[in-house]
């Protein structure tokens, strides 16, 4: 007896129990559509989440400042106040960028002043204040629409000018960019009144991990001004908390990361409460990627478990049908299919009942992907492989769950089996 | 006839035991010693719980004898594996049970085809004997009908069929008429006539009924677990 005289022979024993067969299916076709559905949709959000980080520049190094005793970056970026005595200051900026001036080819630095509205008449736009440098828009991939960038002279001179996003323009100059141009901004930070000149309009881009419920009106944008202003406005003290490098090169930019911070620490290696730690741009995305991954593993495992419970239902009507087929069995024997005849018999058709599921899965769970990634807003196929690996393991159930029974079915007596009633 | 013809079964000293729990063992047949000649159409009467049926499980190679030893057209049965055991079966029995144990849900054809299908016969040889021997016992025109829509003496006509369909060295026939009316079991033991006379098949014929019995040509009597003999029993 061949494969195909097997799949024959199972697929008219399927055939003669339509609704039986597609019940014990449905359990393969969950598990597997969930498992494919989980899948895509990881791809899809880590895609989105790679591309996001990406575009703020693949090639960028945070450098902050860290506790000595606190092991992680988050509670530095949040904490409170540091003495001034303690902060990176421009001397150790410049130096760091005269020691290694190939490997960079920017410095952004920032200074917050904080969160207030842009008032004119009844327009009004939310924006947070930010003081930043030269480099800044350029390291952090903004784009101006019209305008100039901000230029050493603004910076010396400590200039009330700013660079505003698109979005303010829509809601104070009617989204007249060229009109908004030249223009003052008067904006209102508690009871505190500045007034900047716009000198330049740049593209708003969501972000894509912060999601925020404002309306299009109140959406809160930056603007930006020259850190040397936002200083004296804020009252900051001189230096810097934490600063932004742009590698020249986004290869290594782990390995010039570590040279920066060792160079760095060359000022702090008498200092107790602090050290500075710089992080690739590069190693926080294969951070996120392995977070993400985990989490996907996670659910798949979950969505397994489905497929275990699919399984033990194909083996239990294997089981059922066996007994019912008892006769049948002892009558195939008695014509002279061998032990091993039969148990092929049935595990080919717990295989197909399994593979038929499987693939129905594959098709449903591809949907399921693609609806759910859509809703996320990055549209996601399953890949190959995931495919492949579904097929293969609703196989391995249908072979793992089916043998069993097939193997009773096997070692029946066939004299037994004839008198079954 | 003995010297012209060679043996198909020969029985010596068989004896079945079932343990049934030590120290307890029941012995079903006592040492049965049988032969039948190529060609004979043999039938096997007794009472039920005489030891017939054990006796046609080890003749139909269903089952073992605890003691003594079975040649089947020149095979050694008691040394023969599980698998080996299949084959016989396959290739050298063809058995027609008394409730007709076609495959349901199957047709026909692909009842008849079977045996053929586990000997590793081709699609297409198998299908043409397949409807040779269906025409042969009178079913040409219902070879595609499921056993469902066949009625008693159909199905029974279609188990012959399958029962030739690797053409054994005997058929064991179990009480083929048991569940037909007397008409078609008339039909029935017509054809088991025509295949003896007209193809010199071998038949053993398990029956309670003695007038069956009357029409072969020799009748084997089971009485606890003896094989009693007359005719032309021959002796071994």
């Amino acid at each position: 007896m061949n494969l195909m005289e097997n799949i024959r022979l199972a697929w008219e024993g399927l055939r003669a129990n339509k609704m039986r067969a597609l019940l014990t299916m449905l359990g393969i076709i969950i598990g597997i559509a969930s498992v494919i559905g989980i899948l895509t949709v990881g791809n899809g959000l880590s895609d989105t989440v790679t591309e996001t980080m990406g575009s703020l520049g693949a090639s960028n190094i945070m450098v902050s400042l860290q506790e000595r005793e606190d092991e992680y970056l988050a509670n530095t970026m949040m904490g409170g106040e540091i003495e001034e005595e303690n902060l990176i200051t421009e001397e150790m900026i410049e130096a760091l960028q005269e020691r290694f001036p190939y490997q960079i080819s920017g410095v952004s630095l920032s200074e917050s002043v904080g969160a207030g509205q842009a008032k004119s008449g009844r327009d009004y736009a939310n924006v947070t204040i930010s003081g930043v440098n030269t480099d800044y828009l350029d390291v952090n991939s903004i784009d101006l629409i019209r305008g100039r960038d901000f230029q050493d002279r603004d910076m010396d001179g400590n200039r009330n000018v700013a660079v505003v996003s698109d979005k303010l323009v829509n809601n104070m100059f009617d989204g007249n960019i060229e009109e908004a141009l030249g223009q003052e901004v008067v904006v209102h930070i508690g009871d505190e009144i500045y007034a900047f000149n716009i000198i330049g309009v740049y593209e708003y881009e969501a972000s894509a991990m912060g999601y925020s419920t404002a309306s299009e009106k109140n959406i809160q944008t930056a603007l930006y001004i020259p850190v040397t202003t936002a200083k004296k406005l804020a009252d900051a003290p001189e230096g810097y908390r934490n600063f932004t490098i742009s590698a020249s090169s986004a290869d290594n930019s782990a390995v010039f990361a570590t040279q920066a911070s060792d160079f760095l620490n060359r000022y702090y290696s008498n200092n107790n409460d602090y050290r500075v730690m710089a992080i690739s741009m590069e190693t926080m995305l294969d951070s996120m990627d392995s977070i993400m991954s985990t989490i996907n593993i996670a659910l798949s495992v979950i969505a397994g478990i489905s497929l275990l419970v699919g399984g033990i239902g194909v083996m239990n009507i294997m089981l059922v049908s066996v007994t019912e087929r008892t006769r049948e069995i002892g009558t195939r024997k008695a014509l002279g299919a061998t032990n091993g005849n039969i148990r092929i018999q049935f595990v080919v058709e717990s295989m197909i009942v399994c593979l038929i599921g499987g693939v129905i899965g594959i098709i449903l769970g591809t949907l399921l992907g693609y609806v759910g990634s859509s809703l996320m807003g990055a549209v996601a196929f399953p890949s190959v492989s995931s495919i492949a690996l579904a097929v293969g393991f609703s196989l391995a159930i249908g072979i793992f769950f089916g043998y069993y029974p097939a193997n009773k079915a096997a070692m029946l007596d066939p004299i037994e089996a004839l008198r079954y009633e | 006839m003995a010297e012209t013809k060679k043996p198909i079964i020969q029985m010596k000293g068989i004896v079945k035991r079932f343990y049934i729990g030590a120290p307890n063992e029941l012995e079903i047949l006592h040492g049965i010693d049988v032969s039948v000649w190529e060609g004979e159409f043999v039938a096997i009467v007794g009472a039920s719980g005489s030891g017939k049926s054990t006796l046609m499980n080890i003749i139909g190679a269903l089952d073992r004898a605890t003691e003594g030893s079975y040649m089947l057209d020149d095979v050694v049965i008691e040394k023969a594996k599980d698998i080996e055991l299949s084959q016989i079966r396959n290739q050298k029995i063809g058995f027609v049970f008394q409730n007709f144990n076609l495959i349901p849900r199957t047709n026909a054809l692909k009842n008849v085809e079977l045996p053929m299908m586990y000997a590793g016969i081709s699609q297409r040889e198998r299908t043409r004997r397949a409807k040779e021997l269906l025409k042969m016992v009178g079913m040409e025109e219902r070879m595609y009908h499921q056993p469902n829509e066949l009625s008693g003496g159909q199905k029974q006509r279609v188990a012959i069929a399958r029962a030739m369909a690797n053409d054994p060295a005997i058929i064991l026939a179990d009480e083929p008429t048991g569940a037909l009316d007397s008409r078609t079991g008339r039909m029935v033991m017509d054809l088991f006539h025509k295949l003896n006379k007209e193809q010199g098949k071998t038949i053993v014929l398990i029956t309670h009924s003695n007038e069956l019995a009357k029409e072969t040509g020799r009748i084997l009597t089971m009485k606890d677990g003896i094989l009693y003999g007359d005719g032309e029993v021959t002796v071994v």
